[in-house]
């Protein structure tokens, strides 16, 4: 049960970050989720990327709407405040909390049901604010907690577990966000932690609304056959169009990248991206381009990963980020009667 | 009978011709000339092309509220022509534009019917046309200033105030326009007419101001830095006003803005945001009305549960939908009281002109971080969109901002054991509160109904009762904090009846109470001011054989609060209902106790 405290064991072994703090550090309460979702895997994905970011756990905030993935943050960074919203409702929160303290890191986690069917308006309307946070939807097609009815992100013709097939079309959150102008566009899958932490990574530094969609199969109710959310279906279509490093800033890039094949990309605090296309098609720093990459690849039923859409630019050329300060103090004017008197002179 | 500084005009205009801005130069010049005046604005929901009216009581008795009778019409309005002129009281003056003669339309003879033609004077003196519509207007402002004796001097001066330096030179044609109707007047009609203002000295300290704006400056002055809204009519000028406030009086030093104010897609979006920000620590507030209300209940629980601060002014109106969005109403009352699901109870606060609009506002965002809940401050369109005038408003130099029980870092430091975010320390219901980032110790996971005081998840029956009892009780400790009743005995003698109303009802109440004082029965006043209830109100109910209970709603949903929160008889409670989308009228009220006090002998 998630208010069982994890017992917080000392490994003297364990690796410490800059801050002297391990993974262990970065952990929260136990999980109540199912034995192998998907979710857990992400969980421990964040863990490691926080940590080796070197952030200290309480200037983090955590956000979540209603479902099974907005359960999570409850189980990462206990030291960190979070607040778990109404269903679909997590981004206008988000948006509130950013606008108080921008001098905080937000990690926002939501589902496919929370992001994409009840949220979908908030959600749109987050990118297009381009609140500066981190946004995964833990994307498994299906309502865990109300057991198994399908999503908007369902494919058409996927079957639920006792049969019903889904004939509505999929909303696809990667290409709705690069629609909507998001500059960091991303999808991973559970099952491989190794494309997904440096992906969390750049997304937490990235300056702006950052998108990881992370296909993060249901054990319970989308695992069978006839699902295209399920373990093997994802591992069968699995298609990485692009792998992704993550510096920190400071550290010096010592790869020799084939000239095309690699693009680094500094990020505004001096980390730096680094973009290894394993696909030589996919141009990720060309909004159509990668439009038309993700289209192509979609009619092939592909599940095509990677950081596929990224403009680190526009934002900070946009003039669209005031210098951001925390707004948790009152501030009244200086000269309450000074003002009050100039307004009622206009009055009489 | 209307006389000297005692009157009531009304103009009768089509929406969308500049008619707005002729009529609060009226309302104004006799403002400026010393006598108190009252001005409404009934506008339709429509840009432009709709019958629309402007009420300018002039009231040397103080008597700033609607009566509900009409004595000199400005029908400028031919649609509305045969309504406006039936409208007026006998003995009344019916003013039109006789360019257009309506012989066979003026139907009454015990009025006095004024003909001016002014288009075709404006239409020989100006050539462009939507100039020759403003100036009609401001043409019948020029005869009316004859007629009523109103102060050239001060109009041109009001004029020159308005276009100010940058199009000082309107200020001419204006005048042009106000002369061709004044001498036209002056030339055919025996100036002024027994009715008209005349100069006094009963104005000073007071200012025009709508409460709209008094809430918006009492937000900034409270301190107020996060805003999301979503924009909704009636309630959009108070955000209008913020902004305006803001970018005048709000940055640092380096010009950095100290406050944020977010235009979201929608009320319940905006909810959101202001839940986020308050649970951050800022002091966040929105602004809408009855329908923005609803949508947002979803978050209003979820705030309430959780414990975040937030305020949010409703601005009432009549609802759903279109039609009558620009009318005022107080058809919000239950629906802010109890708004959201689960067992919710808020704050509200009720003012009762702009006046109190402004001190509830800073007040409203006092108690919603001592109390740790959203807050309702309940205004209407009356009181929001229309000029009142009011007495000064005061600020309180010794006012400092209440943020309520939040731990700092050095109280977390020195915080022995763990922290508890729902716990009760002080026995008075209300919890310590932690801020986001400050320290690792004040950390929790912030969630709805099902949380302990831990504020660990939690689905123990008891666990989850206590959170409940206690949010009881810190409502409970609010009656001690919010505003108290205004309560006015008669002075001569215990009277028998006592009236209970709020918000902007109180002035065509005090009317009401005032006349029929005069006719020789007396009552007590309650007004309202806050919920919950407090003792006083139960007080003044047992006092009483039988209380008038006066509100603007069809389903008296005041009188329900009073019988459910307050256990009050329900066969004492007599409603004075007032549903049509105007303000209240003195005079509804005074005939409605007066037949009821013949039929029962309560009184």
């Amino acid at each position: 049960m998630s208010f069982m405290t994890k017992p917080k064991i000392h490994h003297p072994n364990l690796p410490k970050n800059k801050l002297g703090l391990t993974t262990r550090d970065y952990e929260g309460g136990m999980s109540t989720l199912c034995a192998g979702c998907g979710h857990d895997s992400i969980t421990a994905g964040l863990i490691e990327a926080v940590w080796a970011l070197d952030i200290e756990p309480f200037r983090v905030a955590k956000m979540s709407g209603i479902g099974c993935s907005s359960k999570t943050p409850a189980y990462f960074l206990r030291e960190a405040h979070g607040i778990n919203a109404v269903h679909g409702r997590m981004p206008s929160i988000a948006t509130g909390a950013q606008a108080a303290n921008p001098e905080l890191h937000f990690i926002g986690v939501s589902g496919d049901g929370d992001s994409l069917n009840i949220g979908f308006g908030q959600f749109a309307h987050a990118i297009r604010r381009d609140v500066n946070m981190l946004y995964i939807i833990e994307n498994n097609g299906v309502y865990g907690l109300t057991k198994g009815q399908f999503s908007a992100s369902a494919d058409v013709g996927s079957k639920a577990k006792y049969g019903q097939v889904n004939e509505n079309p999929p909303i696809d959150p990667v290409l709705t966000a690069i629609t909507l102008g998001c500059g960091f566009v991303a999808r991973g899958f559970s099952g491989d932690k190794e494309q997904l932490i440096p992906l969390i990574q750049a997304g937490l530094k990235h300056n702006g609304f950052a998108l990881i969609d992370v296909i993060s199969p249901c054990v319970a109710f989308n695992d069978h056959q006839g699902s295209s959310k399920s373990y093997a279906h994802t591992r069968e279509f699995f298609h990485p169009a692009i792998h992704t490093d993550f510096i920190p800033p400071r550290e010096e890039i010592k790869v020799e990248y084939e000239k095309g094949r690699a693009m680094p990309i500094e990020l505004h605090d001096g980390s730096t991206i680094v973009l290894r296309k394993i696909d030589v098609d996919h141009e990720p720093t060309n909004r159509a381009a990668a439009i038309g990459y993700l289209e192509r690849h979609r009619e092939a039923q592909e599940i095509v990963t990677g950081l596929l859409y990224v403009n680190s630019e526009e934002h900070e050329e946009g003039g669209r980020k005031l210098p951001a300060r925390s707004l948790t103090g009152v501030d009244g004017v200086g000269d309450p009667v000074g003002v009050l008197e100039a307004f009622q002179g206009g009055c009489r | 009978m209307p006389k000297v500084n005692d009157f009531t005009l009304k103009i009768a205009t089509v929406n969308g011709t500049g008619s707005a801005s002729a009529n609060a130069l009226l309302m104004k010049s006799i403002f400026r000339m010393g006598v108190p005046v009252m001005g409404k604005n009934y506008f339709p929901s429509n840009i432009q092309g709709l019958p629309t009216w402007y009420e300018i009581r002039v009231t040397d008795p103080g008597h700033l509220t609607r009566a509900g009778q009409v004595h000199f019409m400005v029908a400028m309005n031919a649609e509305t022509f045969a309504k406006d002129q039936a409208e007026l009281a006998p003995g009344g003056y019916l003013f039109y534009d006789s360019t257009w003669p309506r012989h066979r339309e003026i139907t009454r003879d015990d009025i006095t019917v004024i003909g001016v033609p002014l288009a075709e004077m404006i239409n020989h003196h100006f050539v462009e046309p939507r100039t020759r519509i403003l100036m009609k207007n401001v043409a019948y402002v020029g005869a009316l200033a004859a007629l009523l004796d109103l102060d050239l001097d001060i109009i041109e001066q009001l004029l020159k105030e308005t276009f100010g330096e940058k199009k000082a030179k309107l200020v001419e044609p204006n005048m042009e326009a106000v002369h061709i109707g004044y001498d036209y007047a002056k030339k055919h009609y025996d100036c002024p007419l027994p009715l008209h203002v005349k100069k006094a000295d009963m104005t000073k300290g007071h200012v025009i101001v709508d409460g709209n704006t008094t809430a918006a400056l009492g937000a900034m002055l409270a301190g107020a830095n996060v805003a999301a809204w979503y924009p909704i009519t009636p309630s959009t000028s108070v955000m209008d006003a913020f902004t305006s406030f803001c970018a005048k009086h709000r940055h640092d030093e380096d010009g950095t803005p100290q406050y944020k104010i977010i235009q979201a897609e929608d009320e319940l979006a905006a909810c959101g945001m202001v839940l986020g920000a308050g649970w951050m620590g800022a002091r966040a507030f929105t602004a809408t009305s009855g329908p923005g209300i609803s949508l947002m209940n979803e978050f209003v629980s979820f705030g309430y549960y959780t414990e975040i601060p937030a305020v949010i002014f409703d601005i009432q109106r009549v609802g759903p939908s279109t039609g009558m969005p620009t009318r005022t109403q107080q058809s919000d009352i239950n629906e802010c009281a109890y708004a959201g699901h689960g067992d919710t109870r808020h704050i509200c606060l009720y003012p009762a002109d702009p006046r109190e609009a402004f001190d509830f506002s800073i007040k409203s965002f006092d108690l919603a971080e001592r109390f740790q809940t959203p807050v309702f401050m309940v205004s209407d369109l009356d009181i929001g969109m229309n000029e009142w005038m009011v007495p000064e408003l005061k600020w309180d130099e010794s006012y400092q901002p209440d943020r309520g029980k939040v731990l700092s870092a050095e109280d977390l430091d020195k915080l022995e054991g763990r922290y508890g975010r729902y716990q009760d320390p002080d026995r008075d219901g209300i919890p310590q509160r932690t801020l986001p980032g400050v320290h690792p110790k004040g950390a929790y996971f912030t969630r709805g109904s099902g949380h302990s005081e831990h504020a660990t998840y939690t689905e123990d029956a008891a666990e989850y009762q206590r959170v409940l009892d206690r949010l009881r009780r810190k409502f409970d400790t609010a009656k001690d904090h919010i505003p108290a009743p205004y309560i006015d005995y008669a002075r001569s003698k215990p009277v028998k009846a006592g009236i209970i109303s709020l918000g902007s009802c109180d002035l065509a109440v005090k009317e009401a109470r005032h006349n029929l004082k005069g006719k020789g029965t007396e009552f007590d006043y309650c007004r309202i001011r806050a919920f919950p209830f407090t003792d006083h109100i139960r007080r003044f109910i047992d006092e009483h054989d039988t209380i008038f209970v006066i509100e603007q709603n069809r389903d008296a949903q005041l009188k329900c609060m009073l019988q459910a929160e307050l256990d009050a008889d329900a066969k004492k409670l007599v409603s004075i209902l007032h549903y049509n989308g105007l303000p209240i009228a003195s005079m509804h009220i005074e005939s409605t106790i007066t037949d009821y006090c013949q039929e029962a002998e309560a009184c």
